[in-house]
């Protein structure tokens, strides 16, 4: 069979912004030693110029939607759903971070081209339909998010941070390729659909105990990356001790790209053994709400306290998943969404509250905060409300939606355990708001002035929030949809 | 879009103007809200219009969709028992503002901009029809009534404010599973819609799903109410909220409790509401007595009021479960009622504590002399909170004690011990705090009542007076939306009677030929 693998025109619009990023991201790195020290800022506004003709290109790329590439890589709903929420989260880590490195001295073009090289892979995550590839997008993903974790060399947490996140993280992609190697073994494909069609067909399937394993080792490799329980210790170092825009942007954009891929390979390829790892996934659900509730609640240090919450949201999501439904994969959808503008929103905030050399970290260090930035004060109040799932805010919306999917699907048991975490989670929301808005402000506190590109990022994810609250219509219809597509 | 749109539209939109203001300009800022909540009783008199012709049903109905998948819609209209407890808050929120004039001096933009929000969710949950948009409404109220507690509490505010946030999310989230759960059979929302399903025999729940879903609603709004044992939140949040927050918390917030049940629980879940009728009869008549008892020994007033309240509280859920038109009459009057008195009670107690900087009773004494107006204010506020004839608290707990008797006078027995004990502890609170010989710390503090809190008061004072003398005012429109949910009560129970088979063992008997 002859295999023409030269791309045609509409193939290579398909995968538009993977190579606008990768083309940003590699003048950005051949301008860097060509560039001044005190002209770095430069860099930068071509990243995000190149980010925000990426966010295009994904956005025009569904207009012509379809397969790419000998059927490794599908442009669909879904895709574009992600494609754009990853791309976004970039934008808003961008704008959060100038003033940040500017203020560490550590303005630099490999943050940014790392940031588009990690974004690159989190496309092509979405968008794979074949193992490997999603392979490939995985390691593009994490090798850059492991260096940007480490970014601060100087910081001796950051370096800790890294070397953790690289060491897990490798185990993790190890245990996900092995897994793919079983499946192939067992199906003789990569291709999701094939291998669906070789599980789904009783004269062709192997021995469920073997698919089993394999799906027990994909999972280990996604769970790690969305940080579910048991593979969730990292978590906390790595968003505490790397600089808060990248915990922003690793909480948003891997986190949603390894859901993406979650979704695609059990929704698609194991989907007919999905009776053997549903109840795994419930447990997980569980375990994971439990314990980043939990372990929240006598956090002091405000990164490691979002670190938890954001282990405790990805049980959230893994409920929707629980579901298997296509609701549920809507709410997922939605949910990851609405999670990554008030949780980027969030870091960005403890991004500019640190101070030089991160040292404001702790949830005292708050203190009277609403009295002395009255604005930042309020919009960081709408990203925990919105965290703790209050009416009027995406995350309402968000959990809303998710339980549903699960009540439909009649997991009461698991919505009812869900809904009491989010009660209990109030908790440690309400003890930053306390300091906040209750506590007078330490003597002696001084404030800078947040830098317009922080500020704006605030106010997008402020506003995002409070439209999905508010608005979440045609959000859920375009993960509803897309959602529809992917079986 | 119709008044009642407007009346809920009003205050959100004059909480994101008061945003606007300029914060070093207190005085504006108080005119603006005091003028935006006076506006907004004003346009919601307009709601009475309806009970001259009092047509069944709903009045005002707005049904527009909001969200079309799952199909979430912005429903709303009110009836008889909706449209009073509209009105209270809308005629509480300007008094206030007027009592904080002087009582809260810092962040004062933002108090009044909570103190709009909360007027909004208020009137949201009273005027909601989609389950889904109650339950907005319901959060959303939460929100600037934690902050009212924690940034211009007492002492011990930010351990009340978390307290009354975590009860209230607690029980609210299991509601919020009840009301999805209740979708995925319904595939509706609108409680309309879901009452018309019901009627017309096309959802059945069954026993243990009702059950289940009754409790969940109920356990929400019990922590509400407060009924006993979930009330322990409320005399932290009430000793340490600011005046106006103890005031809109008592008056309106407790009411969101007995208004769900009235509104949601019992219409949909009727069996079950009968069935466990007498535990929740014995919780609220533990309630009452528990509540009084309590109020009797305590050294501090506010603490004494908010165990009041819980007394007071248990007549209305004692009423809600009774099931007869005169307990239900009782029940809603006495909604308005303690709403009305409670609301002025906390009001004095504040004018004392703006004067005297304490709330306990053994730093008081002798207040009669120095400020006379101040105590007969409160002396009418105390009798008609005893439940004095001719005042406004006695119709309701008549209606209530009558209606409790005819389903079971052993109920209307006991909780008539909680009116005497009633009358013993506001009594023995008033003796001490303003009988007797005035301390010279009491002489040099107190004074008697300003203009302004004059006017911040008698609008109440007049109310317990109205509402204690011409009762018919209020009770036809009340009495005729609670005669259309009783009507529901009964006919379910008509319904179970004749489905269910009359005796297994007599039937096997019949079958096995004897």
């Amino acid at each position: 069979m002859a295999v023409n693998f030269i791309p045609t025109g509409s193939e290579l619009f398909r995968v538009l912004p993977e190579m606008l990023l990768t083309l940003t991201g590699t003048v950005v790195m051949v301008m860097e030693p060509l560039t001044p020290p005190a002209q770095k800022r430069r860099l930068a506004v071509v990243a995000l110029t190149g980010l925000l003709v990426a966010l295009w290109a994904a956005v025009v790329a569904f207009s012509d939607p379809g397969p790419a590439f000998q059927n490794m890589l599908m442009v669909d709903g879904f895709t574009t759903f992600f494609r754009v929420l990853v791309i976004a989260a970039g934008i808003l880590t961008f704008l959060a971070s100038f003033s940040y490195l500017k203020r560490e001295r550590a303005e630099g073009g490999e943050y940014y081209a790392l940031i588009l090289f990690s974004l690159v892979g989190q496309c092509l995550m979405a968008a794979s339909r074949e193992l490997i590839m999603i392979f490939i997008g995985l390691e593009i993903s994490s090798i850059a998010s492991y260096v940007l974790a480490g970014y601060l060399r100087e910081d001796r947490r950051a370096n800790e941070s890294a070397l953790k996140y690289f060491l897990l993280g490798s185990f993790a992609s190890a245990f996900f390729l092995y897994g793919i190697a079983w499946l192939y073994g067992l199906t003789g494909a990569t291709n999701l659909d094939e291998i669906r069609q070789v599980l789904g067909n009783r004269d062709l399937a192997p021995a469920p105990a073997l698919t089993a394993a394999a799906a027990a080792f994909i999972f280990a490799g996604v769970a790690f990356k969305v940080s579910a329980a048991p593979f969730q210790v990292w978590t906390p170092d790595v968003y505490q001790g790397a600089p808060a825009p990248v915990s922003a942007f690793l909480s948003a954009g891997p986190k949603a790209a390894a859901f993406a891929v979650f979704l695609r390979v059990f929704g698609t390829a194991l989907d007919p053994v999905s009776g053997r790892w549903l109840p795994l996934v419930w447990l997980v659900a569980l375990a994971t709400m439990v314990i980043g509730n939990f372990a929240a609640l006598t956090q002091s240090n405000i990164k490691r306290l979002l670190a938890y919450s954001s282990i405790a949201h990805a049980g959230y999501v893994l409920v929707a998943l629980a579901a298997h439904s296509e609701i549920g994969t809507a709410a997922a959808m939605f949910y990851l969404f609405a999670y990554s503008f008030m949780n980027v929103g969030a870091f960005a905030i403890v991004a500019h509250l640190a101070g030089r050399g991160e040292k404001m970290v702790e949830i005292e260090d708050l203190a009277g905060l609403s009295s002395r930035q009255p604005v930042t004060a309020a919009l960081f109040a709408v990203f925990l409300l919105s965290l703790i799932g209050v009416p009027l805010t995406g995350g309402f919306f968000g959990k809303f939606y998710l339980f549903k999917a699960a009540l439909d699907s009649n997991l009461v048991w698991l919505t009812v355990l869900g809904l009491l975490n989010s009660a209990v989670a109030a908790y440690y929301y309400l003890r930053v708001l306390v300091v906040m808005y209750f506590h007078e402000p330490a003597p002696g506190a001084t404030d800078e002035i947040p830098a317009s590109g922080m500020r704006t990022a605030w106010w997008i994810c402020g506003a995002a929030t409070l439209l999905l609250g508010i608005y979440p219509g045609p959000v859920l219809d375009f993960a509803a949809a897309s959602a529809k597509l992917l079986k | 879009m119709n008044l009642l749109d407007v009346v809920l539209a009003a205050p959100a939109l004059a909480f994101l103007a008061a945003l606007f203001l300029p914060k070093e300009n207190e005085r504006l800022i108080r005119i603006f809200t005091l003028a935006a909540s006076l506006v907004v009783f004003a346009l919601s008199l307009g709601l009475l219009a309806p009970l001259r012709t009092s047509l069944p049903g709903y009045w005002f109905v707005t049904d527009l969709p909001w969200i079309l998948t799952p199909a979430i819609r912005y429903h709303v209209g009110i009836d008889g028992v909706s449209l009073w407890l509209v009105l209270l808050t809308t005629f509480l929120t300007p008094l206030a503002v007027i009592i904080s004039w002087n009582h809260i001096s810092h962040r004062v933009k933002e108090f009044h901009a909570f103190l709009l929000l909360l007027e909004f969710g208020l009137v949201g949950v009273f005027v909601a029809l989609d389950l889904f948009l109650f339950y907005v409404f319901w959060e959303v109220s939460l929100v600037p009534m934690y902050f009212l507690i924690g940034v211009w509490g007492h002492e011990r505010r930010i351990y009340a404010a978390v307290k009354f946030f975590l009860f209230t999310m607690a029980g609210s989230v299991l509601m919020l599973a009840a009301i999805i759960y209740l979708y995925t059979r319904a595939g509706s929302f609108d409680s309309v819609e879901i009452l018309t399903l019901m009627q017309s025999g096309n959802l059945r729940l069954g026993e243990v799903e009702q059950f289940w879903l009754f409790l969940a609603f109920f356990v929400a709004f019990a922590v509400k109410v407060p009924l006993f044992p979930l009330h322990t939140w409320l005399p932290d949040a009430h000793v340490e909220a600011p005046t106006a927050g103890s005031v809109m918390l008592a008056s309106v917030m407790l009411k969101m409790g007995t208004y769900g049940i009235l509104r949601f629980c019992l219409p949909f879940f009727p069996n079950a509401a009968r069935d466990n009728a007498g535990w929740i009869v014995f919780l609220s008549i533990v309630g009452i007595i528990y509540g009084a008892l309590v109020a009797m020994v305590q050294p501090n007033i506010k603490k004494l009021i908010a165990y009041s309240s819980v007394s007071h509280l248990g007549f209305v859920v004692l009423g809600l479960f009774s099931f007869n038109q005169q307990s239900f009459d009782g029940a809603v009057y006495q909604m308005l009622n303690h709403g009305i008195s409670t609301g002025a009670l906390f009001i004095l107690v504040g004018y004392l504590y703006e004067r005297r900087h304490s709330l306990e009773i053994a730093d008081y004494g002798g207040v009669a002399t120095p400020a006379p107006w101040l105590s007969a204010a409160f002396m009418i506020t105390m009798l008609a909170s005893i439940g004095l004839p001719t005042l406004n608290n006695f119709v309701g707990e008549y209606l209530v004690l009558q209606g409790a008797a005819i389903e079971r006078f052993s109920w209307a027995v006991w909780a008539a011990i909680g009116v005497i004990l009633s009358a013993c502890y506001m009594l023995w609170m008033y003796k001490r705090t303003f009988f007797g010989e005035t301390p010279e710390s009491v002489r040099e503090h107190v004074f008697d009542l300003t203009p302004r809190e004059l006017a911040g008061i008698l609008p109440l004072v007049v109310m317990m007076v109205w509402m204690g003398m011409a009762s018919q005012c209020f009770l036809p429109s009340i009495g005729k939306t609670n005669a259309e949910i009783l009507r529901r009560l009964d006919a379910e129970k008509e319904i179970r009677v004749q489905a269910a088979p009359a005796d297994w063992k007599a039937l096997a008997e019949v079958r096995r030929g004897r």
